[in-house]
């Protein structure tokens, strides 16, 4: 894959080959009991670079996600994200997950605060910042997402696809330097996703370092860099999109995409 | 009684047609006014017999009525009180004694049956397989045998230590016996009060300094911590006044006597068996509605709050214990009632609460109706105060949602 | 989201090549072993015992003191413990118990007052009735647990097994003496309590529940009196009531013996909160069912009978039978008024001067059977409630 591409239809690409690599995933090695459920996953993310990973359930994408800001332990390998190597050190910890903005796939939202608390909670307890400034901030994101209106309301009082761009605006507020999404569509009627990509493809055109779990390859045509096809808990194939899409190399890669055409 | 529907548009539709004021059996509202009142008239009837039959058994049985007997001379012996209290007081000061009896074991019952309850809810689900397997053992066993059965169980185990000349003797100043349990106390003097005081004054200073601090955290986003000006507050200002006031400090040792333990702070058998059985079995429930109460927190709502840099104390402040309280606060109000209401079982092991004294009363008396009377309304007010004080508590943290 | 065209583009993709060559890793790696250090017994250790230094010391100390507590209670109660004593025309000879002086246990009080404990005063060569009655209800007890008799007959069966009951405990007809029911005593009268107590309280549960979700304010009053006046006292004082307190409300000559009375005290006591259970799972019936059983026009009993009800009860069955448990517990309580009950057998076992002191081994004795009872209820609750969730997830 090289810079001149221009990956997709859509997004200008802005990954940055001579900047130091964000994230490094270096022959990462994990188990649940006896299950290997990461085998040797090395993978290397630029700045500035958006990665779309997909493969079938089970395949260890999620898995790879959450080990990058260590909501999973790995075992095995090396895992460094924006110079700071992933260690036990809790300082090492704090310093990465200041950086990592990440969006679940079931939004989590903190149903006893309200949209803006939602938003403003980390800037204010972890980055020091004050409140007025906070909301000054989270208003602006909840702008960019398009729901200011619901500041004042509760989770609960909204739709997925409203809970899901709040889910963003508040990793966003943290001003990350690299996003996660794990599924962040999976979970929504099909009317919604359309929204929450919409708001995807806004931040792509930022130039935020990305990486996607999605299943939605259209996303992943207009977005993505690079697509990194995942099965059984190894990278099995990556490349460009269209390349990926099209001229799939290996027999895993060809099933899953025939799956997902069935599929929907 | 098909007035019973649901919908109350359905009702409205029924109602529209009221030209026709015709009693029919049909009609819904008519059904409900016969069920109603066939109903009161049966209780209502019910009562006046009981009524009637117990006037006319006090009037044969020539037992007095009214509440008079309260300003008689009770001529009752209590053990245990916290106000003056002799046998030639009335009746109404032996019954006063017995609440504050009974307010006595449940206060502490409670404070304590939560802490040891939170501690083994917690515990069972502790990542150590040895930690949590223990507590839910504990859990299990405490809660399947009868309430009463442990109380005896542990009276019978205070009944069976060494008398005093062989007490057990853990630690300087702790003697446990047949006789109770000794402490070492200390001697109450006014500087003592005034230090208490101090300590009060200071927790409120402290909760404001605590608000100030977090408003100017608030404007300009640096954290200002709390705890050095807590330290001040609560331990520098309190010593202080009583070492200004002469720093009395005597305590009382209990020492062995001749045959007995003297001096000290005394839990009687009966109390410690009491308060032991209750905080014991009450943990065992409470321990389970802590565990229910974390758990009901999806693990999503601990991830989400790591993801943005949280530290573990900030996401169990922030995030969980806000959500877990609001499942926690309603089965904790109601293990609090059955804990006060149980401490009326003190009257199988001797320990002289409201019960035991107002039976003794109705004994002696033969007022049986006042007495239970009593009872009832003591327990009545203990339990509404309660339930009006977590209601109250549970509506400010709940959640607003739609 | 251009779904539509993605999925011509792919699917002309996937056409062009369909025999496009394998390459790159089409097998890949087979599966590692994990680190010996995370998998096995090992692994099982160092995750669940041995995960930090702090865990380490934890379960270390909790070891020591479980081993510690385990020799302690084996040596007392088995080691040290003496199982008999003899009996002579005096009484029993407790020497030899009285020396062990607390260092091991004197079940031989067991050994001894058992038959007491289990029928109290009950005459002793005819044991096999009350025996027989606690196999019924146990028996009775089993057959209702069971989810492929939850049939109408059921209460058939209830009906003819409590008067069977009645019939072998009093006896005077079918050839069996007569035995008034001052003599009767033990583990069958707590099993009376509880059985019939529930019997009786369940349906009047039920009609209160319905009460106090009625439209018609006298009685929706009227029941929240009782479940709120019953529930804010304790139910000592109902037992004293019933005690001290009922025959003052009966005519003159027309005398209720005191068992009866305290059933009657936690009939009333176990309805109030078998009530609030009940209550509980008519809220949580959606209101759909409501307005599809009006919808049908069926009259409010029918639509309480055939739809609500039904539904309502199955939701609760968890909590009703934790409730239970709560009040198989609470008959212990009679004690106080002076009944008969497993309980009180046990404590009166050891007024007599020879047992004076033994009350531990009696109480563990007694402690045991409650727990069997309550254990097994407990375990049933939480595998119907597992076994419920399922069918409701499905």
């Amino acid at each position: 894959m090289s810079d001149t591409i221009e990956a997709g239809h859509g997004v200008a690409s802005a990954a940055r080959k001579d900047a130091p690599p964000a994230i490094i995933l270096d022959k990462v090695n994990k188990w649940y009991g006896t299950m290997h459920v990461l085998r040797d996953v090395s993978l290397e993310i630029a700045q500035g670079e958006r990665v779309v990973v997909c493969g079938p359930s089970g395949s260890g994408k999620s898995t790879t996600i959450r080990c990058i800001n260590r909501l999973e332990t790995h075992q095995e390998g090396r895992i460094v994200v924006d110079g700071i190597e992933l260690s036990d050190d809790l300082r090492s910890l704090d310093a990465i997950r200041r950086e990592v903005g990440m969006v679940f796939q079931s939004f989590n939202l903190f149903p006893h605060l309200t949209i803006l608390e939602n938003c403003t909670l980390a800037p204010i307890w972890v980055r020091k910042m004050p409140k007025a400034e906070a909301e000054a901030l989270a208003m602006d994101y909840l702008r960019r997402v398009k729901i200011p209106e619901q500041a004042g309301k509760y989770p609960g009082q909204l739709s997925g696809g409203q809970q899901q761009r709040v889910a963003i605006a508040r990793a966003l507020c943290m001003k990350p330097k690299i996003m996660l999404f794990d599924e962040p569509t999976s979970a929504l009627d099909p009317e919604m996703i359309k929204e929450v990509l919409d708001t995807m493809v806004g931040l792509a055109e930022t130039g935020m370092t990305m990486i996607c779990v999605t299943h939605e390859m259209g996303f992943a045509r207009q977005v993505a860099d690079r697509v990194v096809f995942m099965d059984r808990g190894e990278v099995v194939e990556q490349g460009p999109p269209d390349s990926l899409f099209e001229n799939p190399r290996t027999e895993r890669l060809k099933t899953f995409l025939s799956q997902i055409l069935r599929g929907h | 009684m098909s007035g019973a529907t649901a919908d109350p548009r359905l009702a409205a539709a029924r109602a529209v047609p009221k030209k026709r004021m015709r009693l029919s059996w049909s009609d819904p509202a008519l059904r409900g006014i016969v069920w109603q009142v066939v109903i009161v008239a049966l209780v209502v009837l019910g009562i006046w017999w009981l009524v009637s039959n117990t006037r006319h058994n006090l009037e044969v049985r020539r037992i007095a009525t009214g509440f008079g007997f309260l300003w008689r001379e009770a001529g009752l012996p209590i053990g245990e009180h916290l106000i003056d209290y002799s046998p030639t007081d009335t009746y109404f000061r032996a019954l006063l004694v017995g609440v504050l009896n009974t307010l006595r074991v449940a206060i502490v019952g409670i404070v304590l049956a939560t802490i040891l309850g939170t501690l083994i809810g917690v515990a069972r689900l502790s990542k150590n397989w040895l930690l949590a397997k223990l507590s839910a053992v504990y859990v299990e066993v405490l809660r399947d045998l009868p309430l009463l059965l442990q109380l005896l169980f542990w009276y019978a185990m205070l009944q069976g230590l060494p008398g005093p000349r062989q007490a057990l003797h853990p630690a300087e100043g702790v003697y446990l016996s047949n006789r109770g349990l000794k402490l070492p106390g200390l001697v109450w003097e006014p500087a003592h009060g005034w230090a208490l005081a101090a300590f009060l004054i200071g927790l409120v200073a402290t909760y404001f300094y605590r608000r100030s601090a977090l408003a100017k955290q608030m404007a300009d986003g640096r954290p200002r911590p709390v705890w050095p000006a807590a330290l001040g507050f609560l331990v520098v200002l309190p010593v202080a006044v009583w070492a200004a006031l002469g720093a009395p400090w005597t305590v009382d040792w209990p020492a062995l006597r001749g045959f007995n333990i003297q001096g000290g702070l005394t839990l009687s058998p009966e109390y410690f068996a009491l308060l032991l059985g209750l905080v014991l079995y009450t943990a065992a429930f409470i321990a389970e509605i802590v565990r229910s109460g974390i758990m009901a927190v999806q693990l999503g709502q601990w991830e989400a709050a790591q993801a943005l840099g949280l530290r573990p104390g900030q996401v169990l402040r922030r995030i969980v214990l806000p959500q877990a309280l609001r499942v926690i606060i309603p089965p904790m109000t109601s293990q609090y009632l059955n804990l006060t209401k149980n401490s009326s079982l003190a009257v199988a092991i001797g320990y002289q609460d409201i019960v035991s004294i107002a039976n003794t009363t109705l004994n002696q008396t033969g007022q049986a109706i006042e007495g239970v009377a009593i009872i009832m309304g003591v327990y009545l007010t203990i339990s509404l105060s309660i339930s009006l004080f977590m209601n109250w508590y549970n509506k400010r943290i709940a959640l607003v949602e739609r | 989201m251009s779904d539509m065209t993605e999925r011509v583009v792919l699917g002309t993709a996937a056409g062009h090549s369909p025999e496009a060559v394998p390459g790159g890793v089409e097998q890949g790696a087979p599966p590692r072993r994990a680190p010996v250090t995370s998998t096995g017994l090992i692994g099982w250790l160092r995750a669940n015992l041995f995960s930090s230094w702090l865990n380490t010391a934890l379960t270390l100390a909790l070891a020591y003191l479980i081993v510690r507590g385990l020799i302690g209670s084996v040596s007392w109660a088995f080691v040290n413990a003496v199982w008999s004593v003899p009996v002579t025309e005096a009484g029993a000879q407790t020497q030899a118990c009285r020396a062990l002086n607390g260092t091991g246990a004197c079940w031989a009080v067991i050994t001894e007052k058992h038959r007491f404990i289990l029928f109290g005063t009950y005459p002793y060569e005819e044991h096999w009735r009350p025996a027989l009655c606690i196999l019924l209800f146990i028996g009775l007890y089993v057959v209702s647990a069971m989810r492929r008799f939850w049939r109408k007959e059921l209460v058939l069966v209830w009906a003819v097994t409590l008067v069977a009951i009645g019939v072998l405990m009093w006896g005077g007809i079918l050839g069996l003496s007569y035995v008034p029911q001052e003599r009767w005593g033990g583990l069958v009268i707590t099993l009376i309590l509880a059985t019939f107590g529930l019997a009786f309280a369940f349906p009047l549960a039920v009609l209160v529940a319905l009460g106090r979700r009625s439209e018609l304010p006298a009685i929706k009053v009227l029941c929240v009196l009782y479940v709120e006046l019953i529930r804010g006292v304790p139910l000592i004082s109902l037992l004293f009531m019933a005690s001290v307190m009922f025959p003052l409300f009966l005519p003159d000559g027309v005398n209720v013996d005191k068992l009866l009375r305290a059933q009657v005290a936690i009939i009333l006591f176990a309805g109030a909160y078998l009530a609030e259970v009940v209550r509980g799972g008519l809220q949580a019936l959606s209101k759909g069912q409501y307005e599809a059983a009006d919808a049908l026009g069926l009259s409010y009993w029918q639509k309480t009978g055939f739809i609500i009800l039904p539904q309502a009860l199955r939701l609760v069955i968890p909590p009703l039978v934790n409730t239970f448990i709560g009040f198989f517990k609470d008959t212990s309580l009679v004690l106080i008024i002076g009944i008969f009950d497993l309980l009180t057998a046990g404590k009166t076992a050891i007024v007599e001067p020879a047992w004076q002191g033994f009350g531990i081994e009696v109480y563990i004795f007694c402690g045991l059977i409650y727990f069997l009872f309550c254990f097994a209820m407990s375990k049933y609750s939480q595998n119907l409630e597992a076994e419920l969730n399922r069918h409701r997830r499905r």
